[in-house]
């Protein structure tokens, strides 16, 4: 397989790059559903830009020096973390990360109170992680700083997806037409639920497929709330000619809950494998956010195998996150 | 106190006597001594209210509100809720069990009945508790209740899980012809759900509560009412299979009374979108197919009444995470507005909208506490004026309630109420309506 990165790269030499102040305007990166297309493009395109920082010998740029970014995760997800650490240094900015353990988001613990207490600390730029859908979106009417939301609850985790989109674009020509099947625990999953947004606005056919209990509810008649994808609970049939295939991670308490008889038969009849894989197309990538129950959603020989982009997504991941503090920070450097 | 006055050029409609029309109504010692097309013999220093371009009405009666006293003092007091209410244009309003202590007693029911005399500008009648302490387990000392004054038993918020439970409280009930009110929600469906179940639960990444969820429960009492032949009494009905299920039920001839509530009525579930904890609610709004179905229900009378669920909350608990803000829409100061919307819309005809607010209650409380609902003449002057065309903005800043816990703040409603009368008094008035007396 052979990467294309045929994209315009933005000179981050250039002190006025009109261009990206021009299509970007967001304070805050809650979800996809409100980003345009260009956005979306400009967003490859900085990634790209970044990734080449990364491939130098000292990856560091003071784009965000004398920047602060908090990290605040009410979930534990050392990947994630880890990754909008390093982006962050790669930047020159200041880095704090705090942790709340999520036994302690009860009433009486105020989310705000917290985000006030980092805006006073002069945080510029907010990682949030939650468990709770829309606590990124409660948290952006109540601080001044730029919240990038790292994952909350069932909603959106719209940079794991932007990663995903360049990590795609490695390898296929355009979005456009692309046809990408997302397996697995659709309803519960962040992942899935950005991917759809950004993949279906760059015009993708997206086909989700799951068991009936994990797919999501009202999707036979979705717009203008969400949008149209296929669905099936066929997992040969959303195999067929997929150019990209990406699982997700199945928590096992899908299954203490009654929504599965047993990991054992949904591993036998929805995990990814080699000869289910032998239905898409040839060139087909394999994707997964991560953490991986090998063998569960996918065989670890596919995880691990020649189709498998997994370990490229999260150096992506990096590069990504970069290109959304730049953009975050107003798309120009501060020498 | 000057209880003589006089109303003058309105369009008086009162449901319970089928009555349309211009003219005036004259109000002494605070009962309704005369209503007539020009009233021409006028007391002495008698109060004259024009009520021209304003329609008269019997005051409206909600079966459903939650005052919070005592327990929850912050979010809401008998004083503060009730002066909400006249300015909603209420006169009696039903309060609900869930407080702190509930009240499955005498000495509670004692307590609010105390209270309201003291603090409460209309009528309060409360609601007893169908089980003590309202964890569904142990019936409440009903006929204690019934002795003590209250208007109708309920658990409120919380179904009574155990179908045996309920089929022995509505068998019970009958000893004192108690109305049986229920939240219907099957728990182990609803399940954590915070909104409905479709396709903005799916945007938004929340936990939906399906429509069975209430059905379920619904298609239970209906089988106990049934086997009972108590009166069931079903709250806040919400999905177009529950209209159904009633309907069904009053065909058969089941004594089963229902409600609905204006934000149900007039909004869907995209006023979540945004993740706004001022329109989480429970029921939860659901779809424009369920509002069709409620509208029709009110037409033919599957849904007896419309009462607000008015459920204050404090600006702090609804300021935080979707998924641990509580349920509930401060109904009371938007309810006619909201309402009048259907009417302007074409949807349904100001009278029936008027009997759900006053007759058809009135019907469900029964002779208890007096005449209720009517203009009739010795009735209780209970009455609001409201203006059905002014337009006006919601503003939270000017509620009266100290829930400002609502999704339409900022919206414009077109339908004000200009003036509350209880017992002859005037216990609210727009600051745009003058008294005059006289000469």
């Amino acid at each position: 397989m052979e990467a294309l990165g045929q994209i315009n790269v933005i000179d981050l030499k250039d002190d006025n790059p009109q261009p990206a102040q021009k299509i970007w305007k967001h304070k805050h990166i809650l979800d996809l559903d409100d980003f345009t297309p260009s956005e979306i493009d400009l967003v490859m395109q900085t990634t790209d830009a970044m990734h080449e920082i990364l491939s130098r010998p000292i990856k560091k740029v003071p784009t965000l020096r004398g920047k602060t970014v908090v990290t605040l995760f009410y979930e534990a997800s050392t990947r994630t973390r880890s990754s909008f650490e390093l982006a962050a240094k790669n930047l020159s900015a200041d880095i704090s990360n705090l942790t709340v353990s999520s036994s302690s988001v009860t009433k009486g613990e105020s989310l705000i109170d917290t985000l006030e207490t980092m805006e006073a600390l002069g945080a510029d730029i907010i990682v949030m992680r939650h468990p709770n859908s829309g606590a990124p979106n409660l948290a952006s009417k109540h601080v001044k700083a730029s919240i990038i939301n790292a994952g909350d609850g069932w909603h959106a985790h719209p940079t794991q997806a932007l990663l995903d989109m360049y990590t795609m674009l490695k390898y296929k020509n355009s979005i456009k037409n692309l046809k990408v099947t997302i397996i697995g625990d659709i309803i519960h999953s962040r992942v899935a639920h950005s991917n759809i947004w950004s993949l279906t606005k760059m015009g993708a056919d997206v086909t989700i497929c799951a068991p009936s209990t994990l797919l999501p509810k009202g999707m036979d008649n979705p717009q203008p709330y969400f949008p149209k994808v296929n669905v099936t609970t066929d997992i040969n049939k959303a195999m067929k000619d997929a150019d990209v295939v990406m699982g997700l991670r199945l928590q096992l308490e899908r299954q203490q809950s009654g929504l599965l008889p047993s990991i054992r038969e949904y591993a036998r009849l929805y995990q990814i494998t080699e000869e289910r894989l032998s239905k898409a197309d040839k060139d087909v990538i394999v994707m997964h956010p991560g953490p991986v129950n090998e063998d569960v959603e996918i065989a670890s020989t596919v995880a691990h195998g020649d189709k498998s982009v997994i370990t490229e997504q999260v150096t992506n991941g990096v590069a990504v996150r970069m290109a959304l503090f730049y953009l975050l920070a107003g798309g120009s450097h501060n020498e | 106190m000057n209880k003589t006055m006089l109303i003058k050029n309105g369009r008086i409609i009162d449901p319970s006597q089928d009555m349309d029309m211009t003219g005036d109504l004259l109000i002494t010692d605070g009962r309704i001594k005369e209503v007539a097309a020009s009233i021409k013999e006028i007391p002495a220093d008698c109060n004259v209210l024009d009520a021209k371009g304003m329609i008269v009405c019997p005051g409206f009666i909600d079966f459903h509100c939650h005052l919070r006293q005592p327990g929850f003092e912050e979010k809401e007091t008998i004083a503060t809720g009730s002066k909400a209410a006249a300015k909603g244009g209420f006169t009696t309003i039903c309060c609900m069990p869930n407080t702190n202590p509930a009240l499955d007693n005498r000495a509670t029911i004692d307590y609010i009945k105390s209270a309201s005399a003291t603090d409460a500008c209309i009528r309060v009648l409360p609601i007893g508790c169908i089980t003590k302490g309202r964890a569904g387990k142990e019936l409440a000392d009903m006929g204690e209740l019934a002795e003590a004054g209250v208007v109708a038993v309920s658990d409120d918020g919380s179904t009574i899980a155990d179908s045996r439970i309920m089929k022995q409280a509505l068998e019970y009930s009958t000893i004192f012809g108690l109305l049986v009110g229920d939240h219907c929600e099957d728990v182990m469906l609803s399940n954590g759900g915070q909104i409905n179940e479709g396709i903005i639960a799916t945007r938004l990444g929340l936990r939906g509560i399906p429509n069975a969820a209430e059905e379920n429960i619904i298609a239970r009492d209906i089988a106990l009412a049934k086997l009972t032949g108590a009166r069931i009494h079903i709250c806040h009905i919400s999905t177009h299979g529950s209209v159904e299920l009633v309907r069904n039920a009053k065909k058969d001839g089941v004594k089963i009374t229902v409600e609905v509530t204006p934000h149900h009525l007039t909004m869907d579930e995209g006023m979540v979108l945004g993740f706004d904890t001022n329109a989480k609610v429970n029921p939860p709004l659901r779809t424009r197919k369920d509002i069709a179905a409620l509208i029709a229900g009110l037409k033919d009378d599957t849904i007896d009444i419309i009462a607000t669920d008015h459920a204050p909350h404090t600006d702090n608990e609804k300021l935080c995470e979707f998924a641990i803000a509580p349920f509930g829409i401060s109904g009371f100061e938007t309810a006619l507005g909201s309402l009048m919307k259907l009417v302007h819309n074409g949807d349904i005809e100001i009278g029936l909208l008027l009997s759900k607010l006053t007759a058809a209650p009135a019907k469900i409380i029964g002779s208890k506490f007096g005449k209720l609902g009517t203009l009739e003449q010795g009735a209780m002057a209970d009455i609001t004026i409201f203006d059905p065309d002014a337009e006006w903005k919601v503003n939270v800043e000017e509620f009266y309630s100290r829930g400002r816990n609502t999704p339409l703040n900022g919206e414009k409603l077109k339908g004000k109420v200009m003036a509350t009368i209880f017992n002859g008094k005037v216990v609210y008035k727009d600051n745009s309506v003058k008294l005059g007396v006289k000469a």
